[in-house]
Parts: C-alpha cells; sequence; structure tokens
C-alpha cells in the first residue's frame, strides 16, 4: 500500500475514533461513562486540528517560510537571542504557559455537568487558543520578538498599545487575588496543609543559596534535593498533624491564611529573586511536569467511571452553588484557560519568539503546547467527575449557599438529588486527614481529594492522606508561582506607568521603588482576596468569573492584534482564522460583563447585590457576622461592578480601533504600514550547530 | 543508550543545567579576546535575565 494512502487510513481511523467517543460523551445517558473516552476524544480532536487546521493555517494564513531567518538566528548574541531546540522550546514555553487555571477553572465549571464544559475546552482550544497562541508567536517572531502591548501599538497604534498595557494589569491583579483564595480555601484550617506549605519556603531558599553560592548554576542537582525535601515536608506535615500539642499552631483561619499569603507575596517581590522565586520557580515546575505526567498514566491505567451527569439542573436554572449564573454565558468564561487564555499571548510574544531556530517550529511549539495545555484542563475534569456528585458539591459549596452545620449543608445538598450523608464526608475527610472538607469552596481541594483517589487507585490505597496533602502541595507551590511571577511583572508594569506621573517612580533598580511599588501592586490584589475571604458566599463566586472576563478580554486583544496583521498581509479572506474566535469572545465577554454588571438577580448581578445587601442591612435581616463586614462587601461589589464594565469598555476600545484600520485599510486609506521585520535568509549550518542537540 | 544520553542532554539544556558551558561555547566562538564571567557570575545573570518578563501563567 503506498504510504500517503496509508497515512490517509490513518487519518480517517483517528478522526472516527475520536468522532465516536465525542459522541459516546455527548449522547450517554443515565449509565455512567468511562474516563478513557475523555482520554481518547481529547488525544483524537487535538491530533486531527494539530494535523490538518494547524497545518493548513500555516501554509495558506501564515506561510511559514523555513528560509527565512528568525530573530534567534540574526540576532544570536548568547543571552536572550538563542537558536534553541525546538523540544527545549516546546518544554521551555508549555512550563510557562501551564498554570493553575486549567485545573481550578474547569473544576468549578463543573457544576454544570461534565458535558458542557468538555464540549468547550475541546472546541475552544483547537479553533480558538491554540490558534491565537501560535499567531502571535508567528507575529512575534516576524517582529524580533516583541511583546503582545509593542505589537498592539506598532499595528494599530497608541489607543490599541495603552488598552492592551492596562488590561494586562489588570488581568494580573484579579488573577493573583483570586489565585490566592484558592490557597486560603485549601490551608485554611487545616494542620497539615499549613504545616507543609510553611515548610516549602525554608526548602526553597535552601535551594536557592544551593544554586547560588554551593554549586553555581547546578539547577538539577539543587533541584532533585529540593523535590527530596519537599516530600519530606508532607511527610512532615503529616507528623505536626498527629502530634496533639502542636497542631494548633498551623490551625489558621482564612483571615490569617490571607495575611500570609500577602506577606508571602510582598516578601518574595522584594526578596532578590535568586533566593525565594526562583528557586520555587524550579521546584514547581518539576513538580507540575511529574504530576501531570503521573496523573495521565494513572487516568488510563486506573480507567474510573464518570460519576457526574453530563448537564445538571444548574445549567438550567442558573443556581449553582458555587457561582451563580446560567450554563451560557458563564460556562465559558469558568473554563477560560483550557479553552483559550489571553495571557497565553504574552508568553508567545515573549521569551519563545527569541528561542525559534526555525518558523516551521511555529506549529509544533505554539499550537501543539496549547493542545497539551488544554489536555491537561481534560485531566482536571477527569478528577472532579470521578467524585460522587454529592461530594463535590458538599468540598465546594460555600457555607453561605448550603448552610453552615454539616447537617444542613448534606441536607440542602441531596436535596437537589446528590445524595451525600454526614458520615460519608466525615469518613472522607478523616481519610484525606483533614478535620472537615464541607464548604471548601476554590477548587483545589476537590482536585486534591480527585486526584489522591485516582493516585491512590493506581499505586496503592492506604495513603490516601498522604497523596491528598501531597496535591495540595503540588497546587499551592504552582499557584505560589504564578502569584509572585505575576507580583514581580505587575511590580514592574506599574513602575512603567508611574514614570509618566512621577518621574523616579520608574527606576526599577532603586530599593525604595521597589518596595513601594510592590507594596502598592500587593496592596491591590490583596484588597480583592480580603474582600473574597469575608464573602459569606465564598468570594471564589465573584472573582473568578471576573478574572475569566479579564482573561478573555486578554485573548480578545491579541486576537484584534493577529486579525489586523492577518488583513494588513493582505489576507482578509483568511481573516475569520482569528476574526471568528474574537467574535464569539467579544459576544461572551460582553454578555457575561453585562449580566455581572446589571442582572436584576442579586446572586449575579454586582450592583443589584450591592443593592440588596443595603436593603438587608438597612432592614436589620442580616445575620451579626455578616452585617459586620456588609458595608465593605457593598463597596467591593460597586469596584467589581466598575472593573467588570472596564473589561468590557476596554475590549471594545480595541475591537472598533481594528476595526476602523482595517476598513481604512480595506479602502485603499493611509495606515501604520505592517512592522513585520524584512526577510533575512537563514544560513541552516548555523542554526544546528547552534542548537547543540540534532 | 544513545536515546539515554540524548535524554540527558535534553534535561540538562531544558532546565538550564547546562547554560554555563553553552555560553562558554559561545563566548569562546564568537567573544574569544574578552574575559568569560565565571560559573557564578554566569548564573547570576542568567537568573536575572530569565525572570525579568512574563515567565509564567495562570
Amino acid at each position: 500500500m503506498p504510504k500517503s494512502l496509508l497515512s490517509k487510513f490513518i487519518w480517517l481511523g483517528i478522526a472516527v475514533l475520536g468522532a465516536s467517543a465525542v459522541g459516546g460523551i455527548a449522547i450517554t445517558r443515565g449509565e455512567s461513562i468511562n474516563a478513557i473516552w475523555f482520554v481518547v476524544a481529547a488525544i483524537c480532536t487535538y491530533l486531527v486540528g494539530f494535523r490538518f487546521y494547524s497545518a493548513w493555517i500555516c501554509a495558506k494564513v501564515l506561510v511559514l517560510d523555513e528560509t527565512r531567518a528568525t530573530p534567534a538566528e540574526r540576532l544570536s548574541n548568547g543571552r536572550d537571542f538563542i537558536p534553541t531546540n525546538k523540544w527545549v522550546v516546546f518544554g521551555h514555553h508549555f512550563a510557562a504557559i501551564s498554570g493553575p487555571g486549567p485545573l481550578i477553572g474547569p473544576t468549578l465549571a463543573m457544576q454544570f455537568g461534565y458535558l458542557p464544559g468538555t464540549i468547550w475546552i475541546l472546541v475552544g482550544a483547537v479553533l480558538g487558543g491554540c490558534v491565537q497562541d501560535m499567531i502571535i508567536l508567528f507575529c512575534s517572531t516576524r517582529r524580533d520578538g516583541r511583546s503582545l502591548g509593542q505589537m498592539a501599538r506598532d499595528e494599530l497604534g497608541p489607543i490599541g498599545g495603552w488598552a492592551a498595557l492596562l488590561g494586562t494589569m489588570m488581568i494580573m491583579i484579579i488573577l493573583i487575588a483570586v489565585l490566592g483564595l484558592v490557597i486560603v480555601k485549601a490551608m485554611a484550617h487545616s494542620p497539615w496543609a499549613t504545616a507543609t506549605v510553611l515548610g516549602t519556603i525554608p526548602v526553597a531558599m535552601l535551594v536557592g543559596i544551593y544554586m547560588k553560592g554551593i554549586r553555581p548554576g547546578r539547577i538539577l542537582e539543587g533541584t532533585l534535593i529540593g523535590i527530596a525535601l519537599l516530600f519530606a515536608c508532607v511527610l512532615g506535615g503529616g507528623l505536626i498533624d498527629a502530634n496533639e500539642s502542636i497542631r494548633g499552631l498551623f490551625q489558621w483561619s482564612s483571615e490569617q491564611t490571607a495575611w500570609f499569603v500577602i506577606i508571602y507575596g510582598f516578601s518574595a517581590a522584594v526578596l532578590p529573586i535568586w533566593l525565594l522565586l526562583a528557586p520555587r520557580d524550579y521546584l514547581s515546575t518539576f513538580l507540575k511536569l511529574g504530576v501531570v505526567f503521573l496523573l495521565a498514566i494513572s487516568i488510563v491505567v486506573l480507567a474510573p467511571e464518570i460519576k457526574m451527569p453530563h448537564l445538571t439542573q444548574f445549567a438550567e436554572n442558573g443556581m449553582g452553588p458555587i457561582f451563580k449564573g446560567d450554563l451560557f454565558p458563564f460556562v465559558f468564561i469558568t473554563i477560560a484557560c483550557g479553552a483559550i487564555s489571553g495571557f497565553h499571548s504574552l508568553v508567545s510574544s515573549g521569551t519563545t519568539p527569541k528561542l525559534l531556530t526555525n518558523e516551521r517550529d511555529i506549529r509544533m511549539i505554539g499550537y501543539g503546547s496549547m493542545a497539551l495545555e488544554s489536555f491537561v484542563a481534560i485531566m482536571a475534569v477527569v478528577a472532579a467527575c470521578v467524585l460522587e456528585p454529592g461530594v463535590f458539591f458538599a468540598i465546594n459549596s460555600p457555607a453561605g449557599v448550603v448552610g453552615s452545620t454539616a447537617a444542613e449543608a448534606v441536607a440542602t445538598i441531596s436535596s437537589w438529588g446528590f445524595p451525600v450523608t454526614v458520615e460519608e464526608m466525615a469518613s472522607l475527610a478523616a481519610a484525606m486527614g483533614e478535620d472537615t472538607l464541607l464548604a471548601r469552596t476554590g477548587g483545589a481541594p476537590s482536585l486534591a481529594v480527585g486526584m489522591a483517589t485516582i493516585f491512590s487507585g493506581t499505586f496503592g490505597g492506604s495513603a490516601l492522606a498522604m497523596w491528598y496533602h501531597f496535591a495540595i502541595m503540588f497546587e499551592v507551590l504552582f499557584i505560589l508561582t504564578t502569584l509572585d511571577a505575576g507580583t514581580r511583572v505587575g511590580r514592574f508594569m506599574l513602575q512603567d506607568f508611574g514614570k509618566h506621573i512621577w518621574k523616579p517612580f520608574g527606576n526599577v533598580s532603586s530599593y525604595p521603588m521597589t518596595i513601594l511599588a510592590s507594596a502598592i501592586f500587593v496592596s491591590a490584589w490583596g484588597y480583592f482576596l480580603w474582600q473574597g475571604v469575608k464573602d459569606p458566599h465564598g468570594g471564589i463566586n465573584i472573582l473568578w468569573p471576573l478574572f475569566g472576563i479579564s482573561n478573555q478580554l486578554l485573548a480578545g486583544i491579541a486576537l484584534c492584534v493577529a486579525t489586523s496583521i492577518i488583513i494588513k498581509m493582505g489576507k482578509v479572506r483568511y481573516a475569520w482564522v482569528t476574526g471568528l474566535p474574537l467574535a464569539w469572545l467579544t459576544f461572551i465577554c460582553t454578555w457575561a460583563g453585562w449580566e455581572k454588571v446589571f442582572s436584576s438577580n442579586p446572586a449575579v448581578g454586582f450592583l443589584s447585590g450591592a443593592s440588596d445587601m443595603a436593603e438587608k442591612l438597612a432592614a436589620g435581616a442580616l445575620s451579626p457576622e455578616v452585617a459586620a463586614v456588609a458595608p465593605q462587601l457593598i463597596f467591593a461589589k460597586r469596584i467589581d461592578a466598575v472593573l467588570a464594565m472596564l473589561f468590557a469598555v476596554i475590549l471594545w476600545i480595541v475591537i472598533i480601533d481594528m476595526l476602523r484600520m482595517s476598513f481604512k485599510f480595506l479602502n485603499g486609506g493611509k495606515v501604520l504600514p505592517l512592522s513585520e521585520t524584512p526577510y533575512t535568509r537563514s544560513n541552516p549550518n548555523a542554526s544546528s550547530v547552534a542548537t547543540g542537540l540534532h | 543508550m544513545n536515546i539515554l544520553k540524548k535524554l540527558w542532554a535534553y534535561i540538562r539544556q531544558a532546565s538550564g543545567d547546562d547554560a554555563y558551558e553553552r555560553y562558554y561555547a559561545h563566548h569562546q566562538l564568537n567573544h574569544s579576546k574578552s574575559e568569560p564571567m565565571n560559573r557564578a557570575e554566569y548564573f547570576k545573570y542568567w537568573q536575572k535575565n530569565k525572570w525579568t518578563g512574563v515567565t509564567r501563567c495562570c
């Protein structure tokens, strides 16, 4: 059989297998479905998307040119522009884009049932997220590795540039606040988790000192020692938890944990990076790649049954306990990162384009990394859905929604048709080594229970508590990395903004200015974190949708830049490649933003929520604890409303700017020229010597 | 054996473990007249460079 025919049959087989897996997931009713089908459906979808759609985009729309020298080759300086082996770049790029978002978002979205979230993760990634990452990587590679903000300024003009910068800074603030809140929910009232996480800080410092002073630059040695010590931290946390006389020291309230996160974030931002920030990043990156790999293997080996129904009543009535609102538009806002993440465009226009050896690698690195990231989101779906739905809702529903005693909570959840008992939750908590697992909103604890169930089922059943706290440590470490890397970037951006008002503020090497800018930035996210901690409905219900909207807004800005570049390249007939995802995101973002601000349902709309609380406060209808914080919660809701509105306005400003520019260009008017760097022929020998790995 | 060697080379390069050797080779090849940084100096420089800009996402 000729090779081309064989390959056609193989691809036909993959397409048929993928279609039947997706179909199986979509039409199964009543009987349980195996997690393997999710894995098969996902892998086949990514393979088909990669093989056909990405290849078509690269050939027809972007017209990648293997003979064109990349910035890494032309500007090679051994510092930031370094021609690097494509698999190494793939590893760097994936490690940079994969954050906690695709683990948490899909977990929260499972309140609608598994079907809507799964479909959006697959469709959104293949047609939206992967395309965005790849095209922005292409645009930046053709422009000497310039950042998204610079490209927006060069291609759209100053309005687009400023909007991109402002949007990025606001998304950082909300992102860090919500991630901080997830940590708080995972650590508060859990001595084992708190002790373990506290232990990781000196471990990171030790690794930092080792790599700087004892064995300079020996990253693998330092990291291996650190990973071993991290396991010791999990064990040590268990010992502390078992010791009645000292466990009380680590039994922190939500408020205390929030202060810990805030002080930690500030310290990490002002300490030298080699001491805490960088070494903890090595550890969390290794741990992350290891856990993702282990989880994939475990799901395949264990092949667990999915227990969540395909759709829950919350998809229709919008009264979900984790966050309120209908399936449309909120499932898209909640999944965010696993399908399309605007944040990725900052990495695609950051380090990665400066390392590419050849333009043809853009497809593998841009499209392929995002497909893998989306697969991580599918694994989070599986980990959430292998739990009994009653257990899933008991862990994730805030006390303010289902009742503050265990009996009340399980009665409410069982009344929804998801049976669960007080004994079941108590024995689960005991097995996981926790005092309680009720009302641990935020996604991290339920993901950890799911992961512990999968891991202990695959590798041995007796160590549930150990696996649970290992998973919690992994999640927290991972989130802290984003938290302080984000604080650092945010601080630089703030200084960049601030220098226009007060020049000395922009001096990034001045220590007093570093402290001042870090304090301002940490206060900004700390404020939202604190409101979240105080919120009787858990805070996640407010912050996560806000984060989702801001992240999709950034994706919208990136897609605007990409669309305008495609149009200026003379390919207006292909502008739908980025134009359609852009139109969809704009529609969803505007709709969700509108609902969050103006919905008359006080559980959804910020403004009606604030008025409703104000009325209840005036009428004396609030419980004393809630009444005490009500004024600040009312104020915070109004700030949230302003923010959500601002996000939508920024997005629309950029879109109108992009449309104005495009129409002018298509009518032969004068617009900013395409800022692409002129063609230089690549010298194939130079690049293969440079990367070292052949 | 060859595969293991390649894998090891990959892990070292992806983690940055061999960054100094690569810098040294680059330096010898292109700027052999000036004095190269030593391991500790280079590591400090490399780390700072790596940690400027957006390196981690959500």
